[in-house]
């Protein structure tokens, strides 16, 4: 990584983030739009850690999503109507979960790999779709709302204030993110981008594959489960289509779209989409043709992402 | 009870046949390409909808052989622009490229055909129960099984006594020697995906009968092939028909006695299979890891 | 590209005139809305795809006719109308809640409408509640949307599944026997139906012997028609809906139900009739509307508008969706302001004109409730058209809802008014 151009990078991804509820608007977004793409954003990234920067592929990560709204929804309804113990519950749930699901498919790579984590991802989708009595089954979870945060000497206003909700998430992002950029920048990245680019070599230096892919998966299905955690609390409802694994397809297409080797491509990938989905739902009935359509296009050519793309345009 | 238990095991059988064809296609793709077709259901939805419109011109029957065959068309058109140039490249792209293609196919019939159920008509003689007590067996699900059964019989005829069955074969245990020994793979391949879509096209004719025309028709069905392909094990065709068959009994089973689980019960099943007998009932050991 | 040898664009400035085009096209929607300010807007938030895209449809041509209709007579309150059209999906509730709050606050709706899908007709009312603006619920039958959860500012058009159900459930009593099995769709709508049935037929001395929840989409019913069959009731219930309707009854008829028991059920529609094959159109059933009333006036109108606008004749979705757009102009015309509390205070108890209501014995909102009573219509499947091919529901017995929607006390609904 060529460290000057990752440092300005940085400045202007977050100076776009941090500004963004006071300009989006002129350009035809609005506030519950960037939201969702700063919170889809994290939940591309997660994946990406995994997918990107260790090489493995989970094409149902969006149980872990979902198992985290859930988490947070139910907390918040039935248990404690806390903001924060809810989402500290659903990240608990996504992890569990996580940690259980990934020691049973660790040894079992490409094609098998994704294909078991497409199937598990749809346990999941249906638990919550049928088990009514505790899920609300099709219905989702409704009926409650994120509460306000109480400091003791001042109280923040969650609920009704969007844009400090929008301010919330940003915080929790760039927790999320930092500890993942920590992570990848130290040891237990370069073993993960060692497994990533060479499985057999990396055996061989003595790195513990399944261990590390394991604690990567591991890593990844918390944070989308954090990830999955604000959107239930964005949109005060959660219902079993947060698990199907239509999103899990989504999540991965923000990664490739965005460049899977970029750190940060995959927020670029999810602000791209998720703009995309408004403006053609807002205009054609026929819009998930064209989200289709882009699936492919991204697949033929833009094998490498946009961020990717650009990078090797510049080398020649 | 007894009777009821009976009863249910034979539905099951019949679903799971249904399964196990749908699966059989998806299962020849993945294994000689290594391509998870994500756009299986969607074929079998343009399938249904092919028969459909034929099915006013040229009747029920006609309509059940020509539709599968415009529908393998489409798949050899499919391999040949879209899914080729991804071969060699990591399996991620081609499960990309075929899900944005399953969006397309489901809305592309919703857009074409409008998103309602057009009627599907089933010749007369064919609707009815065979007997009063027997009423779940109606002429059209036995001539659906009995056509599942011919189908399944022919492919493996092919696979085993064809030339282009043994280089499929040959192909799915080691593409790059297949290649080298003067096989042109590309072709190989192109045939074998048109093969696996025939086979899905063919399901959506019979499940336009069976089942009712919607655009989402494939889609609810494509999952519970994902699974029966791994319950049997990837890299056998044996298995997969052996998947299909027990997922049938087993949603069958459940429904009966536990229905709310009747369709989490395949993925539990699932579960037990990748920690009991990682390599499916009768995988290869060591295959695709 | 590569035909043209001779002249080659540099690829980045191919990427970038693509850009600006792929911008211009983007942005320029954006500014028709800006221009269009002073347009009264609806901001419709149904579905356009998915298993409810089809009465979607139909409630769409609906709302469209009324919206022509409303600027042709000069509007509201001398603006004109406008429709903000955006997909809800069909079960995708966080997808509504947001296109819902979209519409509130960046295009400024003054109403907003939908959604077939109760789930997402009750989210949806939550944030028009929380933003107080006057929402329109076309055809979204959950009871507790004007029940227990019942808002000031959230009016219905189609009628409560308890009241489809007093209004069938006497006939199947009567002629077909008390005991009952249920085929339920695992939603909303489905379990309050079949409560609402099982309350009904209990008043008249039935029982429910057993019955099944079927999962929304659910495309073969063979296991739970095996189970049906073997509990031997007098009377199946079908309470599925859309394709799940077709599917479930296309498949009881394959298996010759029809002829071991009385099959039947509460709420049916012309669009779930028309994609049955002829022998599976059979059944007691009740509709919300029906478009063959030749005593009534101004139906053939309205009959004839639609078959021009869409080649179909109306269907109970056609007609909730035009009066749901006119019910709102009327609330806007009638309270002289576009405020929501004056609005919602002008619709109660107030009854539509009859070239709205389109039924015998009109149709009004029930204040203190929010609901619209009309006619119901109790009758029969037929397998071929009697008048025409849409013709395909005899209808026996027109129902007066003020007969069968309850009293307001038994609907659960406390309506508080905002200060």
């Amino acid at each position: 990584m060529n460290g000057l151009k990752q440092h300005y990078a940085k400045i202007i991804v977050w100076a776009i983030l941090l500004t963004i509820p006071y300009w989006f608007t002129y350009i035809g977004g609005y506030l519950g739009l960037a939201n969702e793409i700063v919170i889809y954003a994290l939940a591309a990234m997660a994946l990406n850690f995994l997918l990107g920067f260790t090489g493995v592929l989970s094409f149902g990560h969006a149980a872990f999503f979902g198992l985290g709204a859930y988490g947070t929804a139910l907390t918040i309804k039935f248990l404690v109507p806390s903001t924060l113990v809810g989402l500290a519950v659903g990240v608990l749930t996504a992890t569990v979960a996580g940690m259980v699901i990934g020691a049973l498919i660790i040894k079992r790579r490409g094609v098998y790999f994704a294909m078991a984590t497409i199937a598990f991802g749809q346990l999941f989708f249906f638990i919550a779709n049928r088990w009514n009595s505790v899920t609300g089954g099709d219905d989702g979870v409704g009926n409650w709302h994120r509460m306000p945060i109480n400091l003791g000497f001042t109280t923040i206003p969650l609920f009704h204030n969007s844009l400090v909700y929008y301010y919330f998430t940003l915080l929790l992002f760039a927790l999320a993110v930092g500890a993942m950029g920590l992570l990848l920048d130290g040891p237990f990245g370069r073993s993960l981008m060692a497994i990533r680019e060479n499985e057999r070599r990396a055996r061989f230096l003595g790195i513990n594959i399944e261990l590390h892919v394991w604690i990567s998966f591991v890593i990844s299905t918390a944070i989308c489960g954090l990830a999955g955690g604000m959107l239930a609390l964005l949109d005060n409802f959660v219902n079993p289509r947060d698990l199907r694994f239509d999103l899990s397809g989504v999540l991965v297409v923000m990664a490739v779209m965005g460049g899977m080797r970029s750190f940060w491509g995959p927020l670029l990938g999810a602000a791209i989409f998720q703009w995309l989905r408004e403006v053609l739902s807002s205009h054609t009935p026929n819009w998930q043709t064209y989200i289709g359509i882009v699936f492919v296009l991204v697949v033929l050519f833009f094998r490498r992402g946009i961020l990717g793309f650009k990078l090797s345009t510049v080398k020649s | 009870m007894a009777q009821l238990l009976l009863f249910d095991i034979s539905n099951g059988l019949i679903t799971g046949a249904f399964y196990a064809l749908m699966a059989l296609g998806l299962s020849m793709i993945l294994n000689l390409s290594g391509v998870i077709n994500f756009a299986h259901g969607g074929f079998l939805t343009l399938g249904a909808y092919f028969a459909y419109v034929l099915q006013q011109k040229i009747g029920f029957f006609g309509a059940l052989l020509i539709a599968p065959m415009i529908t393998a068309l489409l798949g050899l058109l499919v391999e040949r622009v879209l899914i080729r140039p991804l071969y060699g490249r990591d399996p991620l792209y081609s499960l990309l490229l075929t899900f944005g293609l399953a969006f397309i196919l489901v809305d592309g019939v919703r857009i074409i055909w409008g998103p309602g159920s057009p009627p599907y008509q089933v010749p007369e003689w064919l609707t009815s129960p065979l007997s009063s007590t027997y009423f779940f067996l109606t002429g059209y699900r036995v001539f659906m099984v009995v056509l599942v059964v011919t189908a399944v019989a022919a492919l493996f005829y092919v696979l085993n006594y064809t030339k282009l069955g043994l280089r499929i074969r040959a192909g799915t245990k080691d593409l790059e020697t297949l290649s080298t020994l003067g096989v042109n793979t590309r072709i190989l391949r192109n045939l074998n995906f048109g093969l696996g879509i025939y086979l899905a096209g063919l399901a959506g004719a019979l499940a336009a009968g069976f089942l009712g025309l919607s655009p989402a028709l494939g889609t609810a069905l494509l999952m519970p092939s994902f699974v029966a392909i791994i319950i049997g094990g990837l890299g056998s065709l044996l298995g997969t028909l052996l998947g299909g068959l027990l997922i049938g009994v087993a949603v069958g089973l459940t429904t009966v006695f536990y229905p709310a689980a009747s369709e989490a019960v395949i993925y539990v099943m699932l579960g037990l299979v990748l920690v009991l007998r990682p390599r499916g009932l009768l995988g290869e050991e060591g295959r695709l890891h | 590209m590569s035909v043209n040898n001779g002249f080659k664009l540099p690829r980045r400035k191919l990427l970038q005139g693509g850009a600006v085009l792929a911008a211009a096209q983007i942005a320029s929607p954006f500014v028709m809305t800006a221009r269009a300010a002073d347009t009264v807007k609806f901001g419709w938030d149904n579905p356009l795809t998915g298993v409810y895209a089809e009465p979607g449809k139909n409630e769409l041509i609906g709302a469209q006719l009324a919206i022509a209709q409303i600027n042709a007579k000069g509007g509201i309150l001398g603006r004109q109308a406008e429709l903000v059209v955006q997909d809800s999906t069909s079960g995708d509730a966080g997808v509504a809640v947001q296109v819902a709050r979209k519409m509130i606050d960046q295009d400024k709706v003054n109403f907003l409408i939908g959604n077939v899908n109760s789930a997402l007709a009750i989210g949806m009312a939550q944030v028009a509640n929380e933003k107080s603006v006057l929402m329109m619920d076309p055809g979204g039958h959950s009871d507790t949307i004007t029940g227990a959860t019942c808002h000031w500012n959230v009016f219905r058009i189609c009628n409560t599944t308890q009241t489809e159900a007093n209004a069938i459930a006497p006939t199947l009593i009567k002629d077909y026997g008390k005991k009952w099995y249920y085929i339920t769709p695992d939603y909303a709508f489905g379990h309050a139906l079949e409560a609402g049935m099982i309350k009904a037929c209990a008043a008249l001395g039935g029982t429910r012997i057993g019955g099944d929840l079927t999962p929304l989409g659910t495309s073969d019913y063979s296991a739970y028609l095996i189970k049906a069959e073997a509990a031997k009731p007098d009377v199946l219930i079908f309470l599925t809906q859309g394709t799940d309707m077709i599917n479930a009854l296309k498949q009881a008829v394959q298996f010759g139900l029809d002829k071991k028991m009385h099959l039947a059920g509460a709420q049916q529609e012309l669009e779930a009739l028309e994609g049955l094959p002829p022998e599976a159109r059979v059944g007691n059933w009740v509709m919300e509307w029906y478009y063959k009333q030749p005593n009534v006036p101004h139906v053939a109108d309205f009959n004839k508008l639609i078959m021009a606008k869409s080649g179909k004749v109306p269907t109970a979705r056609t007609w909730f969706g035009y009066a749901g757009i006119w019910s709102c102009a009327l609330a806007a015309n009638g309270a002289k302001s576009l405020d929501a509390v004056k609005m919602a205070k002008a619709l109660q108890g107030m009854h539509l004109p009859p070239e709205i209501a389109l039924c015998p014995d009109g149709a009004f909102f029930r204040a203190g409730q929010n609901q619209l009573i009309a006619n119901l219509y109790v009758g029969k499947a037929l397998h071929t058209g009697k008048d025409g091919p849409d013709d395909l529901f005899d209808v026996t017995d027109v129902v007066k809802g003020t007969a069968v929607a309850g009293t307001l006390a038994e609907t659960g609904c406390k309506m508080t008014w905002p200060a």
